[in-house]
Protein backbone atom coordinates (compact mmCIF):
# COMPACT_ATOMS: atom_id res chain seq x y z
CA UNK A 1 0.00 0.00 0.00
CA UNK A 2 2.71 2.41 1.07
CA UNK A 3 4.82 1.29 -1.86
CA UNK A 4 2.05 2.14 -4.32
CA UNK A 5 1.60 5.54 -2.73
CA UNK A 6 5.31 6.25 -2.97
CA UNK A 7 5.31 5.27 -6.64
CA UNK A 8 2.35 7.51 -7.37
CA UNK A 9 4.12 10.35 -5.58
CA UNK A 10 7.34 9.76 -7.55
CA UNK A 11 5.39 9.72 -10.82
CA UNK A 12 3.66 12.98 -9.92
CA UNK A 13 6.97 14.65 -9.09
CA UNK A 14 8.49 13.50 -12.38
CA UNK A 15 5.50 14.78 -14.37
CA UNK A 16 5.68 18.05 -12.44
CA UNK A 17 9.35 18.51 -13.19
CA UNK A 18 8.76 17.78 -16.86
CA UNK A 19 5.94 20.31 -17.05
CA UNK A 20 8.01 22.92 -15.25
CA UNK A 21 10.86 22.32 -17.68
CA UNK A 22 8.49 22.70 -20.62
CA UNK A 23 7.09 25.91 -19.17
CA UNK A 24 10.69 27.17 -18.90
CA UNK A 25 11.26 26.34 -22.55
CA UNK A 26 8.12 28.18 -23.55
CA UNK A 27 9.05 31.16 -21.43
CA UNK A 28 12.44 31.32 -23.12
CA UNK A 29 10.81 31.15 -26.54
CA UNK A 30 8.49 34.03 -25.69
CA UNK A 31 11.46 36.07 -24.53
CA UNK A 32 13.20 35.26 -27.81
CA UNK A 33 10.17 36.44 -29.79
CA UNK A 34 10.08 39.70 -27.82
CA UNK A 35 13.76 40.36 -28.49
CA UNK A 36 13.40 39.45 -32.17
CA UNK A 37 10.35 41.69 -32.51
CA UNK A 38 12.20 44.60 -30.90
CA UNK A 39 15.10 44.07 -33.30
CA UNK A 40 12.72 43.95 -36.28
CA UNK A 41 11.00 47.16 -35.14
CA UNK A 42 14.37 48.87 -34.82
CA UNK A 43 15.42 47.84 -38.33
CA UNK A 44 12.09 48.87 -39.88
CA UNK A 45 12.24 52.22 -38.16
CA UNK A 46 15.81 52.76 -39.27
CA UNK A 47 14.86 51.96 -42.86
CA UNK A 48 11.91 54.36 -42.82
CA UNK A 49 14.05 57.13 -41.29
CA UNK A 50 16.80 56.85 -43.89
CA UNK A 51 14.19 56.76 -46.65
CA UNK A 52 12.52 59.87 -45.29
CA UNK A 53 15.86 61.62 -44.93
CA UNK A 54 16.72 60.88 -48.55
CA UNK A 55 13.26 61.98 -49.69
CA UNK A 56 13.66 65.39 -48.07
CA UNK A 57 17.34 65.84 -48.97
CA UNK A 58 16.68 67.24 -52.45
CA UNK A 59 19.02 64.70 -54.05
CA UNK A 60 16.14 62.88 -55.73
CA UNK A 61 13.85 64.37 -58.36
CA UNK A 62 10.59 65.84 -56.99
CA UNK A 63 8.36 62.97 -58.14
CA UNK A 64 10.58 60.31 -56.59
CA UNK A 65 10.88 62.44 -53.44
CA UNK A 66 7.12 62.59 -53.00
CA UNK A 67 6.60 58.85 -53.61
CA UNK A 68 9.34 57.96 -51.14
CA UNK A 69 8.28 60.51 -48.53
CA UNK A 70 4.66 59.32 -48.64
CA UNK A 71 5.62 55.67 -48.22
CA UNK A 72 8.18 56.31 -45.48
CA UNK A 73 5.81 58.55 -43.58
CA UNK A 74 2.96 56.03 -43.84
CA UNK A 75 5.25 53.24 -42.61
CA UNK A 76 6.30 55.22 -39.55
CA UNK A 77 2.78 56.28 -38.64
CA UNK A 78 1.03 52.97 -39.37
CA UNK A 79 -1.21 51.39 -36.74
CA UNK A 80 -0.28 47.88 -35.70
CA UNK A 81 -2.88 46.24 -38.01
CA UNK A 82 -1.76 48.33 -41.00
CA UNK A 83 1.94 47.91 -40.34
CA UNK A 84 2.67 44.95 -42.61
CA UNK A 85 0.92 46.62 -45.56
CA UNK A 86 2.59 50.00 -45.00
CA UNK A 87 6.07 48.46 -44.69
CA UNK A 88 5.49 46.39 -47.84
CA UNK A 89 4.51 49.57 -49.66
CA UNK A 90 7.70 51.22 -48.51
CA UNK A 91 9.63 48.24 -49.95
CA UNK A 92 7.83 48.75 -53.25
CA UNK A 93 8.53 52.49 -53.24
CA UNK A 94 12.20 51.88 -52.51
CA UNK A 95 12.36 49.38 -55.36
CA UNK A 96 10.71 51.85 -57.70
CA UNK A 97 13.05 54.70 -56.77
CA UNK A 98 16.31 52.77 -56.41
CA UNK A 99 15.69 50.22 -59.15
CA UNK A 100 18.50 51.62 -61.27
CA UNK A 101 22.19 51.79 -60.52
CA UNK A 102 22.37 55.38 -61.84
CA UNK A 103 20.00 56.63 -59.15
CA UNK A 104 22.14 55.07 -56.41
CA UNK A 105 25.25 56.58 -58.02
CA UNK A 106 23.60 60.01 -58.03
CA UNK A 107 22.88 59.72 -54.31
CA UNK A 108 26.45 58.64 -53.58
CA UNK A 109 27.85 61.63 -55.43
CA UNK A 110 25.85 64.18 -53.43
CA UNK A 111 27.55 65.62 -50.32
CA UNK A 112 26.97 63.20 -47.44
CA UNK A 113 25.30 60.86 -49.90
CA UNK A 114 27.87 58.11 -49.50
CA UNK A 115 26.84 57.54 -45.88
CA UNK A 116 23.13 57.82 -46.63
CA UNK A 117 23.36 55.26 -49.43
CA UNK A 118 25.40 52.95 -47.22
CA UNK A 119 22.91 53.29 -44.39
CA UNK A 120 20.00 52.55 -46.70
CA UNK A 121 21.78 49.54 -48.21
CA UNK A 122 22.40 48.24 -44.70
CA UNK A 123 18.80 48.82 -43.66
CA UNK A 124 17.26 47.06 -46.66
CA UNK A 125 19.57 44.12 -46.01
CA UNK A 126 18.87 43.89 -42.31
CA UNK A 127 15.08 44.08 -42.46
CA UNK A 128 14.75 40.67 -44.18
CA UNK A 129 17.28 39.23 -41.73
CA UNK A 130 15.48 40.48 -38.66
CA UNK A 131 12.14 39.35 -40.06
CA UNK A 132 13.43 35.84 -40.73
CA UNK A 133 14.82 35.55 -37.20
CA UNK A 134 11.51 36.79 -35.78
CA UNK A 135 9.38 34.41 -37.80
CA UNK A 136 11.70 31.55 -36.97
CA UNK A 137 11.16 32.18 -33.26
CA UNK A 138 7.41 32.47 -33.81
CA UNK A 139 7.35 29.15 -35.63
CA UNK A 140 9.24 27.40 -32.80
CA UNK A 141 6.90 28.83 -30.15
CA UNK A 142 3.79 27.91 -32.12
CA UNK A 143 5.02 24.34 -32.60
CA UNK A 144 5.48 23.95 -28.85
CA UNK A 145 2.23 25.69 -27.93
CA UNK A 146 0.19 23.42 -30.15
CA UNK A 147 1.42 20.44 -28.16
CA UNK A 148 -1.14 18.66 -25.94
CA UNK A 149 0.84 19.02 -22.73
CA UNK A 150 0.98 22.80 -23.20
CA UNK A 151 -2.71 23.16 -24.04
CA UNK A 152 -4.01 20.82 -21.33
CA UNK A 153 -1.98 22.30 -18.53
CA UNK A 154 -2.24 25.87 -19.88
CA UNK A 155 1.52 26.28 -19.65
CA UNK A 156 1.44 29.32 -21.92
CA UNK A 157 -0.59 31.30 -19.38
CA UNK A 158 -2.10 34.45 -20.86
CA UNK A 159 0.61 35.10 -23.43
CA UNK A 160 -1.03 35.91 -26.79
CA UNK A 161 -0.63 33.34 -29.57
CA UNK A 162 2.45 34.55 -31.49
CA UNK A 163 1.93 35.82 -35.03
CA UNK A 164 4.48 35.92 -37.83
CA UNK A 165 5.29 39.29 -39.41
CA UNK A 166 4.44 38.96 -43.09
CA UNK A 167 5.61 41.61 -45.52
CA UNK A 168 7.30 42.16 -48.87
CA UNK A 169 10.91 42.86 -47.92
CA UNK A 170 12.60 42.36 -51.28
CA UNK A 171 15.42 44.94 -51.42
CA UNK A 172 15.95 47.19 -54.48
CA UNK A 173 18.19 45.45 -57.01
CA UNK A 174 20.69 48.31 -57.28
CA UNK A 175 21.24 48.36 -53.50
CA UNK A 176 21.29 44.61 -52.99
CA UNK A 177 23.78 43.86 -55.73
CA UNK A 178 26.87 42.55 -53.99
CA UNK A 179 29.02 42.12 -57.07
CA UNK A 180 30.26 45.71 -57.12
CA UNK B 1 31.94 43.32 -29.42
CA UNK B 2 32.92 40.19 -27.49
CA UNK B 3 32.37 37.25 -29.81
CA UNK B 4 32.59 33.57 -28.88
CA UNK B 5 32.83 31.07 -31.74
CA UNK B 6 32.35 27.33 -31.28
CA UNK B 7 34.09 24.95 -33.68
CA UNK B 8 32.77 21.36 -33.59
CA UNK B 9 35.73 19.66 -35.28
CA UNK B 10 39.31 19.16 -34.16
CA UNK B 11 41.42 22.25 -34.73
CA UNK B 12 44.47 20.14 -35.65
CA UNK B 13 42.66 18.40 -38.54
CA UNK B 14 42.38 20.62 -41.63
CA UNK B 15 38.85 21.03 -42.95
CA UNK B 16 36.46 23.50 -44.54
CA UNK B 17 34.63 24.44 -41.35
CA UNK B 18 37.88 24.95 -39.42
CA UNK B 19 39.33 27.20 -42.13
CA UNK B 20 36.10 29.17 -42.28
CA UNK B 21 36.19 29.76 -38.53
CA UNK B 22 39.88 30.69 -38.59
CA UNK B 23 39.35 33.27 -41.34
CA UNK B 24 36.21 34.62 -39.68
CA UNK B 25 37.93 34.99 -36.31
CA UNK B 26 40.93 36.72 -37.87
CA UNK B 27 38.66 39.05 -39.85
CA UNK B 28 36.85 40.14 -36.67
CA UNK B 29 40.11 40.55 -34.76
CA UNK B 30 41.40 42.84 -37.53
CA UNK B 31 38.26 44.93 -37.10
CA UNK B 32 39.05 45.28 -33.39
CA UNK B 33 36.53 42.85 -31.90
CA UNK B 34 37.43 40.46 -29.13
CA UNK B 35 37.16 36.89 -30.35
CA UNK B 36 37.55 33.57 -28.59
CA UNK B 37 37.17 30.25 -30.41
CA UNK B 38 36.34 27.09 -28.49
CA UNK B 39 37.52 24.04 -30.39
CA UNK B 40 38.42 20.41 -29.73
CA UNK B 41 42.19 20.01 -29.70
CA UNK B 42 44.81 17.88 -28.03
CA UNK B 43 46.17 19.69 -25.03
CA UNK B 44 49.68 19.72 -26.47
CA UNK B 45 48.86 21.06 -29.97
CA UNK B 46 50.05 24.62 -30.48
CA UNK B 47 47.00 26.87 -30.91
CA UNK B 48 46.65 30.48 -32.06
CA UNK B 49 46.15 32.86 -29.12
CA UNK B 50 42.41 33.23 -29.75
CA UNK B 51 41.64 29.48 -29.61
CA UNK B 52 40.66 27.76 -26.36
CA UNK B 53 40.92 23.98 -26.23
CA UNK B 54 37.84 22.02 -25.20
CA UNK B 55 39.83 18.85 -24.78
CA UNK B 56 40.53 15.98 -27.09
CA UNK B 57 37.82 14.78 -29.44
CA UNK B 58 36.95 11.10 -29.04
CA UNK B 59 36.54 8.94 -32.13
CA UNK B 60 33.14 7.22 -31.99
CA UNK B 61 31.04 5.48 -34.60
CA UNK B 62 28.31 7.94 -35.58
CA UNK B 63 26.02 8.17 -38.58
CA UNK B 64 27.72 5.43 -40.56
CA UNK B 65 31.33 6.51 -40.12
CA UNK B 66 33.79 7.24 -37.35
CA UNK B 67 33.47 10.83 -36.20
CA UNK B 68 35.65 12.65 -33.72
CA UNK B 69 33.33 14.28 -31.24
CA UNK B 70 33.39 16.01 -27.89
CA UNK B 71 30.81 15.17 -25.29
CA UNK B 72 30.50 14.00 -21.74
CA UNK B 73 31.03 15.56 -18.37
CA UNK B 74 34.52 16.98 -18.94
CA UNK B 75 33.67 18.71 -22.21
CA UNK B 76 30.46 20.13 -20.76
CA UNK B 77 32.44 21.56 -17.84
CA UNK B 78 34.94 23.17 -20.20
CA UNK B 79 32.10 24.67 -22.24
CA UNK B 80 30.59 26.19 -19.09
CA UNK B 81 33.91 27.59 -17.95
CA UNK B 82 34.54 29.11 -21.39
CA UNK B 83 31.09 30.73 -21.34
CA UNK B 84 31.62 32.02 -17.85
CA UNK B 85 35.09 33.47 -18.45
CA UNK B 86 34.30 34.85 -21.90
CA UNK B 87 31.29 37.01 -20.91
CA UNK B 88 30.38 37.19 -24.59
CA UNK B 89 27.91 39.55 -26.24
CA UNK B 90 27.10 36.90 -28.78
CA UNK B 91 28.13 33.31 -29.43
CA UNK B 92 28.33 31.81 -32.87
CA UNK B 93 27.96 28.04 -33.05
CA UNK B 94 28.94 26.10 -36.13
CA UNK B 95 27.19 22.88 -37.04
CA UNK B 96 24.86 22.84 -34.01
CA UNK B 97 23.21 19.53 -34.90
CA UNK B 98 26.35 17.40 -34.66
CA UNK B 99 26.52 15.80 -31.20
CA UNK B 100 29.61 17.70 -30.21
CA UNK B 101 30.66 21.05 -28.78
CA UNK B 102 28.02 23.01 -30.69
CA UNK B 103 25.14 21.14 -29.15
CA UNK B 104 26.76 21.23 -25.70
CA UNK B 105 27.11 25.00 -25.93
CA UNK B 106 23.52 25.42 -27.10
CA UNK B 107 22.47 23.39 -24.11
CA UNK B 108 24.52 25.31 -21.59
CA UNK B 109 24.12 28.91 -22.76
CA UNK B 110 21.39 31.47 -23.00
CA UNK B 111 21.34 34.87 -24.64
CA UNK B 112 22.02 35.80 -28.27
CA UNK B 113 23.10 32.63 -30.08
CA UNK B 114 23.85 32.57 -33.80
CA UNK B 115 24.30 29.24 -35.58
CA UNK B 116 25.70 28.38 -38.99
CA UNK B 117 24.59 25.17 -40.69
CA UNK B 118 27.36 24.04 -43.03
CA UNK B 119 26.43 20.58 -44.24
CA UNK B 120 23.07 19.51 -45.47
CA UNK B 121 22.86 16.18 -43.66
CA UNK B 122 19.64 14.31 -44.08
CA UNK B 123 18.11 13.73 -40.68
CA UNK B 124 19.82 10.74 -39.07
CA UNK B 125 18.13 8.04 -37.03
CA UNK B 126 19.88 9.22 -33.89
CA UNK B 127 18.59 12.72 -34.48
CA UNK B 128 15.00 11.53 -34.72
CA UNK B 129 15.37 9.65 -31.45
CA UNK B 130 16.93 12.67 -29.78
CA UNK B 131 14.58 15.06 -31.52
CA UNK B 132 12.85 16.51 -28.48
CA UNK B 133 16.15 17.09 -26.67
CA UNK B 134 17.66 18.55 -29.82
CA UNK B 135 14.64 20.75 -30.41
CA UNK B 136 14.86 22.16 -26.89
CA UNK B 137 18.51 23.06 -27.46
CA UNK B 138 18.03 24.36 -31.00
CA UNK B 139 15.13 26.57 -29.91
CA UNK B 140 17.64 28.78 -28.14
CA UNK B 141 19.30 29.80 -31.40
CA UNK B 142 18.16 33.35 -32.15
CA UNK B 143 19.53 33.49 -35.69
CA UNK B 144 20.27 30.72 -38.14
CA UNK B 145 22.65 31.08 -41.07
CA UNK B 146 22.79 28.62 -43.95
CA UNK B 147 25.81 28.64 -46.25
CA UNK B 148 23.77 28.23 -49.43
CA UNK B 149 20.20 28.29 -50.64
CA UNK B 150 20.51 24.51 -50.93
CA UNK B 151 21.63 24.14 -47.31
CA UNK B 152 18.78 26.43 -46.24
CA UNK B 153 16.24 24.24 -48.02
CA UNK B 154 17.42 21.07 -46.28
CA UNK B 155 17.50 22.88 -42.98
CA UNK B 156 13.92 24.08 -43.37
CA UNK B 157 12.79 20.60 -44.41
CA UNK B 158 14.39 18.82 -41.49
CA UNK B 159 14.12 21.25 -38.64
CA UNK B 160 11.44 23.71 -39.77
CA UNK B 161 11.85 27.44 -39.27
CA UNK B 162 13.93 29.63 -41.50
CA UNK B 163 17.50 30.87 -41.99
CA UNK B 164 19.30 33.65 -43.80
CA UNK B 165 21.76 32.66 -46.50
CA UNK B 166 25.30 33.96 -46.07
CA UNK B 167 27.89 32.17 -48.17
CA UNK B 168 31.29 31.05 -46.94
CA UNK B 169 33.96 33.70 -47.27
CA UNK B 170 37.12 33.68 -49.33
CA UNK B 171 40.06 36.07 -49.31
CA UNK B 172 39.60 36.92 -52.99
CA UNK B 173 42.70 39.08 -53.33
CA UNK B 174 44.96 36.39 -51.89
CA UNK B 175 44.03 34.24 -54.90
CA UNK B 176 43.72 37.06 -57.43
CA UNK B 177 47.24 38.33 -56.68
CA UNK B 178 49.06 34.98 -56.60
CA UNK B 179 51.97 34.55 -59.01
CA UNK B 180 51.32 31.93 -61.75
CA UNK B 181 53.94 29.17 -62.04
CA UNK B 182 55.25 28.52 -65.56
CA UNK B 183 55.50 24.75 -65.15
CA UNK B 184 51.77 24.55 -64.37
CA UNK B 185 50.79 26.51 -67.46
CA UNK B 186 50.10 25.48 -71.05
CA UNK B 187 46.85 23.54 -71.67
CA UNK B 188 46.63 22.33 -68.11
CA UNK B 189 43.52 20.99 -66.42
CA UNK B 190 43.49 21.37 -62.65
CA UNK B 191 41.87 19.25 -59.95
CA UNK B 192 42.13 19.74 -56.20
CA UNK B 193 40.75 17.29 -53.68
CA UNK B 194 41.19 13.97 -51.93
CA UNK B 195 42.22 11.42 -54.55
CA UNK B 196 40.74 8.43 -52.73
CA UNK B 197 37.41 10.06 -51.90
CA UNK B 198 35.06 9.00 -54.75
CA UNK B 199 32.61 11.84 -53.97
CA UNK B 200 35.27 14.34 -55.01
CA UNK B 201 34.82 12.83 -58.46
CA UNK B 202 38.37 12.07 -59.66
CA UNK B 203 37.19 8.70 -61.13
CA UNK B 204 34.72 10.58 -63.38
CA UNK B 205 37.50 12.84 -64.59
CA UNK B 206 39.77 9.83 -65.18
CA UNK B 207 37.04 8.23 -67.28
CA UNK B 208 36.73 11.38 -69.37
CA UNK B 209 40.48 11.87 -69.72
CA UNK B 210 41.30 9.56 -72.68
CA UNK B 211 38.79 11.44 -74.84
CA UNK B 212 40.14 14.84 -73.76
CA UNK B 213 43.77 13.86 -74.33
CA UNK B 214 42.90 12.39 -77.74
CA UNK B 215 41.37 15.66 -78.88
CA UNK B 216 43.98 17.92 -77.22
CA UNK B 217 47.36 16.18 -77.62
CA UNK B 218 49.24 18.79 -75.57
CA UNK B 219 46.86 18.83 -72.60
CA UNK B 220 47.94 17.70 -69.13
CA UNK B 221 46.05 16.98 -65.93
CA UNK B 222 47.45 18.32 -62.64
CA UNK B 223 46.11 16.79 -59.45
CA UNK B 224 46.66 18.32 -56.01
CA UNK B 225 45.51 16.34 -52.99
CA UNK B 226 46.20 13.44 -50.72
CA UNK B 227 45.63 9.79 -51.66
CA UNK B 228 46.97 6.74 -53.45
CA UNK B 229 48.34 7.93 -56.82
CA UNK B 230 48.86 4.44 -58.29
CA UNK B 231 45.27 3.50 -57.66
CA UNK B 232 43.97 6.75 -59.14
CA UNK B 233 45.52 6.16 -62.58
CA UNK B 234 44.72 2.43 -62.64
CA UNK B 235 41.79 2.86 -65.02
CA UNK B 236 43.92 4.89 -67.43
CA UNK B 237 45.76 3.30 -70.43
CA UNK B 238 49.48 3.05 -69.60
CA UNK B 239 50.62 5.45 -72.34
CA UNK B 240 48.46 8.26 -70.97
CA UNK B 241 49.60 7.98 -67.35
CA UNK B 242 52.60 10.23 -67.93
CA UNK B 243 50.23 13.08 -68.71
CA UNK B 244 48.78 13.10 -65.23
CA UNK B 245 50.93 14.84 -62.65
CA UNK B 246 50.37 14.42 -58.92
CA UNK B 247 51.48 17.26 -56.71
CA UNK B 248 50.41 15.75 -53.37
CA UNK B 249 49.17 18.06 -50.64
CA UNK B 250 49.86 21.70 -51.50
CA UNK B 251 50.25 24.71 -49.20
CA UNK B 252 47.77 27.60 -49.32
CA UNK B 253 50.24 29.68 -51.33
CA UNK B 254 50.82 26.91 -53.85
CA UNK B 255 47.08 26.31 -54.11
CA UNK B 256 46.58 29.94 -55.08
CA UNK B 257 49.45 29.79 -57.61
CA UNK B 258 48.08 26.49 -58.93
CA UNK B 259 44.64 28.01 -59.54
CA UNK B 260 46.23 31.09 -61.13
CA UNK B 261 48.19 28.88 -63.54
CA UNK B 262 45.77 26.25 -64.84
CA UNK B 263 43.83 26.82 -68.06
CA UNK B 264 40.75 25.00 -66.82
CA UNK B 265 39.64 23.99 -63.35
CA UNK B 266 37.43 20.89 -63.22
CA UNK B 267 35.21 20.03 -60.22
CA UNK B 268 33.62 16.66 -61.02
CA UNK B 269 32.23 16.11 -57.48
CA UNK B 270 29.36 13.62 -57.42
CA UNK B 271 27.56 14.71 -54.26
CA UNK B 272 27.75 15.63 -50.61
CA UNK B 273 28.62 19.27 -51.27
CA UNK B 274 26.62 22.00 -49.60
CA UNK B 275 28.67 24.95 -50.80
CA UNK B 276 31.76 24.50 -53.00
CA UNK B 277 34.39 26.84 -51.59
CA UNK B 278 36.97 25.48 -54.05
CA UNK B 279 34.95 26.89 -56.97
CA UNK B 280 34.98 30.31 -55.34
CA UNK B 281 38.74 30.04 -54.85
CA UNK B 282 39.23 28.99 -58.47
CA UNK B 283 37.12 31.92 -59.72
CA UNK B 284 39.03 34.29 -57.41
CA UNK B 285 42.24 33.17 -59.03
CA UNK B 286 40.68 33.73 -62.44
CA UNK B 287 40.54 30.07 -63.45
CA UNK B 288 37.72 29.13 -65.87
CA UNK B 289 35.58 26.58 -64.01
CA UNK B 290 33.87 23.46 -65.33
CA UNK B 291 31.81 21.74 -62.61
CA UNK B 292 29.21 19.02 -62.19
CA UNK B 293 25.69 20.41 -61.92
CA UNK B 294 25.15 19.74 -58.20
CA UNK B 295 22.62 22.14 -56.66
CA UNK B 296 25.24 23.81 -54.52
CA UNK B 297 27.70 24.21 -57.42
CA UNK B 298 25.04 25.57 -59.78
CA UNK B 299 24.25 28.22 -57.21
CA UNK B 300 27.86 29.23 -56.60
CA UNK B 301 28.37 29.47 -60.36
CA UNK B 302 25.27 31.64 -60.77
CA UNK B 303 23.31 28.97 -62.70
CA UNK B 304 26.16 28.52 -65.14
CA UNK B 305 26.74 32.23 -65.81
CA UNK B 306 30.09 32.39 -64.01
CA UNK B 307 31.32 28.91 -64.93
CA UNK B 308 30.21 25.96 -67.04
CA UNK B 309 28.22 23.00 -65.74
CA UNK B 310 28.00 19.41 -67.00
CA UNK B 311 25.49 16.70 -65.99
CA UNK B 312 26.68 15.02 -62.79
CA UNK B 313 28.70 11.77 -63.29
CA UNK B 314 28.49 12.08 -67.08
CA UNK B 315 32.11 11.54 -68.19
CA UNK B 316 31.26 12.03 -71.87
CA UNK B 317 29.65 15.41 -71.29
CA UNK B 318 32.62 16.40 -69.12
CA UNK B 319 35.05 15.42 -71.89
CA UNK B 320 33.10 17.30 -74.57
CA UNK B 321 32.89 20.46 -72.50
CA UNK B 322 36.57 20.32 -71.54
CA UNK B 323 37.68 19.83 -75.15
CA UNK B 324 35.48 22.69 -76.30
CA UNK B 325 36.75 25.04 -73.59
CA UNK B 326 40.43 24.16 -74.11
CA UNK B 327 40.01 24.94 -77.82
CA UNK B 328 38.22 28.25 -77.27
CA UNK B 329 40.44 30.89 -75.61
CA UNK B 330 37.72 33.53 -76.16
CA UNK B 331 35.17 31.64 -74.10
CA UNK B 332 37.73 31.01 -71.37
CA UNK B 333 38.61 34.68 -71.19
CA UNK B 334 34.90 35.45 -70.90
CA UNK B 335 34.51 32.95 -68.03
CA UNK B 336 37.57 34.41 -66.27
CA UNK B 337 36.07 37.86 -66.46
CA UNK B 338 32.60 36.85 -65.30
CA UNK B 339 34.01 34.65 -62.55
CA UNK B 340 36.22 37.42 -61.18
CA UNK B 341 33.29 39.86 -61.03
CA UNK B 342 30.85 37.31 -59.58
CA UNK B 343 33.23 36.21 -56.85
CA UNK B 344 33.33 39.59 -55.10
CA UNK B 345 30.16 38.69 -53.20
CA UNK B 346 32.09 35.89 -51.49
CA UNK B 347 34.91 38.15 -50.33
CA UNK B 348 35.39 38.41 -46.57
CA UNK B 349 34.70 42.12 -46.76
CA UNK B 350 31.11 41.35 -47.83
CA UNK B 351 30.55 38.08 -45.97
CA UNK B 352 32.10 39.32 -42.73
CA UNK B 353 29.97 42.48 -42.80
CA UNK B 354 26.84 40.37 -43.30
CA UNK B 355 27.69 38.10 -40.39
CA UNK B 356 28.37 41.15 -38.24
CA UNK B 357 24.94 42.50 -39.28
CA UNK B 358 23.42 39.27 -37.96
CA UNK B 359 25.27 39.70 -34.65
CA UNK B 360 24.09 43.28 -34.35
CA UNK B 361 20.51 42.33 -35.17
CA UNK B 362 20.33 39.68 -32.45
CA UNK B 363 22.26 41.57 -29.79
CA UNK B 364 20.25 44.79 -30.18
CA UNK B 365 18.41 45.12 -26.90
CA UNK B 366 19.29 41.64 -25.69
CA UNK B 367 21.29 40.76 -22.59
CA UNK B 368 24.75 39.22 -22.97
CA UNK B 369 25.38 35.50 -23.15
CA UNK B 370 25.27 33.69 -19.81
CA UNK B 371 25.14 30.18 -18.49
CA UNK B 372 21.67 28.72 -18.61
CA UNK B 373 21.15 27.68 -15.04
CA UNK B 374 17.77 26.20 -15.74
CA UNK B 375 19.32 23.39 -17.67
CA UNK B 376 22.71 23.00 -16.10
CA UNK B 377 22.35 23.22 -12.34
CA UNK B 378 20.49 20.77 -10.15
CA UNK B 379 18.67 23.66 -8.54
CA UNK B 380 17.59 24.77 -11.96
CA UNK B 381 16.21 21.37 -12.72
CA UNK B 382 14.23 21.42 -9.51
CA UNK B 383 12.80 24.77 -10.51
CA UNK B 384 14.52 26.60 -7.64
CA UNK B 385 16.98 28.67 -9.64
CA UNK B 386 16.82 32.40 -9.21
CA UNK B 387 15.74 33.89 -12.51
Amino acid sequence: MTATLIWILVALVVVGLYLSWTAGRLDRLHARIDAARAALDAQLLRRASVAQELATSGVLDPAASIVLYEAAHAARQAEEEQREVAESELSQALRAVFGEVQQVEAVREAPGGEEAAEELAQAVRRVPMARRFHNDAVRAARALRRHRKVRWFRLAGHAPFPLAFEMDDEPPAALADRAA
Amino acid sequence: MRIGIVCPYSWDVPGGVQFHIRDLAEYFIRLGHEVSVLAPADDDTPLPPYVVSAGRAVPVPYNGSVARLNFGFLSAARVRRWLHEGAFDVIHIHEPTSPSLGLLTCWAARGPIVATFHTSNPRSRAMIAAYSILQAALEKISARIAVSEYARRTLVEHLGGDAVVIPNGVDVDFFAKAEPKAEWQGETIGFIGRIDEPRKGLPVLMKALPKILAARPRARLLVAGRGDEEEAVESLPAELRSRVEFLGMVSDEDKARFLRSVDLYVAPNTGGESFGIILVEAMSAGAPVLASDLDAFAQVLDRGEAGELFPNEDADALADAAVRLLGDPGRRAELRERGSAHVRRFDWATVGADILSVYETVTAGAAAVAEDERTTGLWGRLGLARD
